[in-house]
């Protein structure tokens, strides 16, 4: 059915085809053109598709978002701990989701490494992408994917040859100059070899609160044996609209972590799909949302267990204030083969105001018969009895409060492993419970021992 | 330190206390025993603050301050201690850094600096030693997990730490072994002194082998039927509480 909002894409599309990014290899524009076709079709999903059924995109769909032609050139100064200095990284930094060299530091990379601006990669050889990009078939579905295909602009190219292990983590960094109706259309590409072994972060900020929107795909394939740890930091402006969509495949014994932080945003929806496509691969998905005001904000998580021997481990925690709103979804698909599956799945959510919601579903399909799966999901509020005992020792009623948030949400947080990313986030939360810090509060112990 | 005049409270609109009068001068110990449903607990957490009993007449004054007009906070930060009966768990913070906070904002209160890490951690070890606590739980979260005992030695950790004018303990003796209960005793008879008064609320004459009391007390349907020495604790273990039905008939 044509919906009059999103037909303004396809015009776009057939404007520029010929300039995005590939365009000169045919496999390139036959996957873009697949994608719009889709999309057109399809248009933006609404809340009678089930997976949608909480999250109406109808204000973002009123919007004509178009592509920030050029690089915005932004003051570096204006860039500060956001980019988390003092953590040793390699950086690629995207603007407005373009990359941005002259924001990129030199990045001394190892043999068998490849680290670079997807466009670039599509300009130069694109051959090397064609078995990995566009292949995860969740990628064939309607809307936001579908639109992030055919507009893809830019993001990252990574590529670890096997038994590789890079040492610094790798940090994308995607900025928001914040101007109204423009899109990031970003895609990232990671090819993790067998045995490989990296830390991928990828963070969003915006300057300022205009309401654009950032629709952004990564794709990750990990190899035998490899071990990938993927953090996901939101931090997009007030008025955002983020769409992001996370693709694992993860072959024989290999290792995917994720955390995935949602700070920002007023519209904000992941979804993340790991599939266990072999025997003995392992995920973890650590996940915490903080909403207030008007945020929406829905995950979306599915793990397909293929083939036996697989585990998954998924805690996910949400806090919401104000007339915001959660949405998490935790589906865990156990399909025939996969024999001596371990899944286990916890969602928990704190509402801090009686004008705050959330819908959790959790999702267990099992069709093997030998598997161990379980699942809790909470919704609750602040303890009364635990805010009475910590005012009875001094500690004065909104300071209660906030150390009773920050208990229930920082298990999520002491699972971060990178230190600077761990004290970043825990600076977040402290901002948002009380707009700064509370001496010693965060490391708990590190503070008085 | 203390004066509690004509105090009624109620609990979900039940009314519990039904009018109490009491002084506590510095430097006194009070036990006020009673049965169950008597209001002693009702009594112990309406002078602590809690906001589920409601207190529908009456004037308590503690230290020249109008309690009843004072938070929870601003109650222990004057000096008002509770130790629970029933100690909260709080998973997620851990109780070093509780007991500091705690310390901190009673101390900024009477305009004294934070104690530094180094004097903070040397003052809780030495508590913790008294307590005959495991110093690991210090680690933990507040409560969670320890046993019965466990969260009632916390209890009395807290007490020794936080040093106050008054301490309120409610049923500390419910539940415990000989050894913890005296463990409890002796925390209190270390903070005995002129300045500082304790109200210790508790079913049995037991734990009042170990603490003796200026006063006893005796509440029964929200009322103090009786007031004694020590004596009178003793009285009430051989007779039991079914003796004071005909005092409160009497004082109806």
């Amino acid at each position: 059915m044509m919906n009059p909002a999103h037909t303004v894409y396809g015009d776009e599309f057939r404007g520029m085809e010929k300039t995005l990014p590939g365009s000169h290899a045919p496999w390139v524009r036959a996957l873009r053109a697949q994608a719009m076709e889709t999309f057109m079709e399809q248009g933006f999903p609404d809340t009678r598709i089930e997976e949608w059924k909480y999250t109406d995109v109808r204000t973002l769909a009123r919007h004509h978002f178009t592509a920030s032609p050029g690089l915005t050139s932004i003051d570096e100064s204006a860039l500060p701990s956001r980019l988390l200095t003092g953590e040793p990284a390699h950086r690629l930094v995207f603007v407005d989701g373009h990359h941005a060299p002259e924001l990129t530091p030199f990045n001394t990379l190892l043999n068998g490494v490849t680290l670079t601006s997807l466009a670039f990669a599509l300009a130069n050889r694109p051959e090397e992408l064609e078995s990995c990009l566009g292949r995860n078939t969740d990628l064939e579905k309607p809307g936001f994917n579908a639109l992030n295909t055919a507009f893809m602009s830019d993001g990252a190219y990574i590529r670890l040859a096997p038994g590789v292990t890079l040492e610094q983590p790798v940090h994308l960094l995607f900025i928001a100059t914040g101007k109204t109706d423009t899109v990031a259309t970003v895609r990232n590409v990671i090819v993790a070899g067998p045995g490989s072994k990296a830390q991928i972060i990828e963070s969003y900020f915006s300057l300022n609160d205009a309401a654009y929107l950032t629709n952004t795909v990564t794709e990750l394939i990990a190899g035998d044996g490899a071990d990938i740890e993927h953090y996901k930091l939101e931090q997009e402006g007030e008025s955002a609209y983020h769409m992001a969509g996370m693709y694992v495949r993860q072959h024989r014994d290999s290792r995917y972590t994720s955390h995935n932080i949602a700070l920002g945003g007023r519209l904000v929806r992941n979804d993340l799909h790991v599939t266990l496509d072999e025997p003995g691969a392992d995920c973890t998905l650590n996940g915490l949302y903080l909403t207030r005001g008007r945020q929406h904000v829905d995950n979306h998580t599915r793990i397909d267990h293929c083939k036996p021997r697989a585990s998954s481990r998924e805690w996910y925690k949400g806090v919401m204030d104000d007339r915001s709103r959660a949405v998490f979804n935790g589906r865990v698909v156990v399909h025939k083969d996969a024999q001596q599956t371990d899944a286990r799945q916890s969602n928990h959510n704190l509402l801090l105001s009686n004008e705050a919601e959330v819908d959790a579903q959790p999702q267990l399909e099992i069709y093997a018969d030998d598997v161990k799966c379980s699942h809790g999901c909470t919704v609750g509020r602040l303890d009364e009895e635990a805010l009475f005992y910590l005012r009875s020792r001094a500690i004065d009623a909104a300071t209660a409060r906030i150390f009773l948030i920050h208990a229930f949400a920082t298990d999520v947080l002491q699972r971060i492993r990178i230190a600077p990313v761990r004290r970043h986030l825990e600076e977040q939360l402290m901002v948002r419970l009380h707009g700064g810090e509370i001496p010693g509060l965060y490391g708990n112990q590190e503070g008085v021992a | 330190m203390l004066s509690i005049r004509n105090l009624h409270a109620s609990v979900d609109g039940t009314p519990i206390l039904r009018g109490i009068d009491l002084e506590v001068k510095a430097g006194e110990v009070h036990a006020i025993m009673g049965p169950n449903g008597s209001g002693k607990s009702t009594f112990a957490n309406v002078l602590a603050g809690r906001e589920q009993c409601r207190v529908t007449q009456g004037e308590v004054h503690f230290q020249g301050h109008d309690l009843l007009a004072m938070s929870p906070e601003d109650r222990a930060r004057a000096g008002v201690f509770l130790a629970f009966q029933y100690p909260v768990e709080i998973p997620g913070v851990s109780n070093i850094y509780f007991l500091k906070a705690a310390l901190n904002a009673i101390r900024k209160y009477h305009g004294l600096e934070e104690l530094d890490a180094m004097d903070f951690i040397s003052r809780v070890k030495s508590k913790v030693e008294m307590v005959k606590m495991d110093e690991a739980l210090i680690y933990r979260a507040v409560n969670e997990g320890f046993s019965g005992g466990e969260k009632k030695r916390n209890e009395i950790l807290q007490m020794m730490v936080l040093e106050p004018a008054l301490a309120i303990l409610d049923e500390t003796d419910s539940g415990l072994d000989i050894d913890a209960l005296k463990t409890v005793a002796d925390g209190v008879n270390q903070l005995r002194s002129d300045d500082r008064a304790f109200i210790v609320v508790t079913h049995y004459q037991r734990l009042l082998n170990y603490i003796l009391p200026d006063h006893v007390h005796v509440l029964s349907n929200g009322r103090i039927v009786k007031s004694g020495g020590p004596e009178l604790a003793l009285e009430l273990e051989e007779r039991g509480y079914v003796w004071l039905n005909e005092l409160t008939a009497g004082a109806a």
